[in-house]
């Protein structure tokens, strides 16, 4: 009996956590759509295909992938990003040759090939969609906050 | 001995009979008749062709239906925004007729491999993929992607249109004739085998 109304009690203050939590205006992933209706899905935003590189917001970021990748191959036994990227075929592609960091094995020892802990390159690299951002992005440039400082 | 000879027996009395005019039906009968089977002949075989040249009766077997029309699915020759498919037979089969004929009788080994389930488990397909991949590879090479270009021509492709570096590619590789669509272009409408030792792949 006693587990019961423990029970009981658990599921009513989730059940009033829950409803206080999106009447409060809390943001969710289904914008106040009701629980029991189909949000209409958003359209889906074309792949930016312009060639022209990003700036990195960081040095260290992985730079974005300016062109589309549809049905580019990375398994096992191909990867087509490396038929372009790789050092050996820049010189017909005139495609950037990826970093120097990708040849390395994790003691810095350079391989010969792109080592296979850097191979598959969509795990880092992405293409760029014209959507607006879901949430604000309050990001600051490293350089700006060392301008603003000054 | 005994049976090639009976075979012989029988093939020359076949011979005999077909050599000799016909004594009972007449002149115009075997025109009007012959020309008439001969239509009837060449229209079932062209029909019978084109039946074996659809999308339907490749992926028909479960080697086909499985393995490469399952990857075609979600690649753009399959479905894209303006609504035009290739089906297997527009990229696999030459439509110049002579050439057709060729690939047709080619394809009578398929029909053994069929029969004797050369390639009847995904483990058994996945094995001789890069042998069978190679075959379209050097057949597209050879013809200079003639099935490519029967949709893709370098007349009507307007490279301003294309991103930057596909215009470069193109005008670079392609419109010199360095290069042929397959060159650059495997894989775009099923997997790819292990390409090690591909040229153009690392």
């Amino acid at each position: 009996m006693k587990r019961i109304l423990i029970n009981i009690t658990t599921a009513l203050g989730l059940v009033f956590y829950a409803t206080s939590a999106l009447s409060d205006g809390t943001a969710t992933l289904r914008q106040g759509t009701p629980i029991t209706s189909e949000a209409e899905a958003p359209p889906i935003t074309k792949e930016e295909n312009t060639d022209v590189k990003r700036v990195r917001n960081y040095p260290e970021q992985p730079p974005t992938i300016p062109h589309q990748v549809r049905d580019y191959q990375i398994t096992l036994n191909a990867n087509k990003c490396l038929s372009c990227h790789a050092r050996t075929r820049t010189g017909e592609s005139q495609a950037p040759m990826v970093s120097v960091t990708h040849y390395m094995d994790r003691d810095n020892q350079v391989l010969a090939t792109v080592s296979p802990r850097r191979y598959f390159c969509n795990q880092c690299h992405v293409t760029q969609v014209s959507a607006r951002p879901l949430v604000e992005n309050e990001f600051i440039d490293v350089e700006d906050l060392i301008k603003g400082e000054q | 001995m005994a049976p090639f000879k009976k075979i012989f027996c029988l093939i020359a009395g076949l011979w005999s009979r077909a050599n000799r005019p016909a004594k009972h039906l007449s002149i115009g009968f075997l025109t009007i008749g012959g020309f008439v089977a001969g239509v009837m002949f060449w229209g079932g075989f062209n029909t019978a062709l084109e039946v074996t040249n659809t999308e339907e009766f490749c992926v028909s077997c479960h080697e086909m239906g499985d393995n490469v029309f399952a990857e075609l699915k979600t690649t753009i020759h399959y479905s894209n925004r303006s609504g035009v498919r290739a089906s297997c037979p527009d990229c696999h089969v030459p439509h110049n007729w002579t050439d057709k004929i060729a690939r047709k009788t080619q394809a009578s080994k398929e029909v053994w491999g069929k029969l004797f389930g050369t390639i009847d488990t995904r483990e058994k397909f996945q094995a001789e993929r890069r042998r069978l991949a190679g075959h379209e590879w050097d057949r597209l090479k050879a013809n200079n992607s003639l099935e490519c270009r029967n949709c893709h021509s370098v007349e009507s492709m307007d490279i301003t249109v294309q991103s930057p570096r596909a215009a470069t590619a193109h005008q670079t590789f392609l419109f010199t004739g360095e290069k042929t669509c397959i060159d650059c272009h495997k894989g775009i409408a099923h997997h790819l085998p292990d390409m090690t030792g591909v040229e153009g792949w690392e």
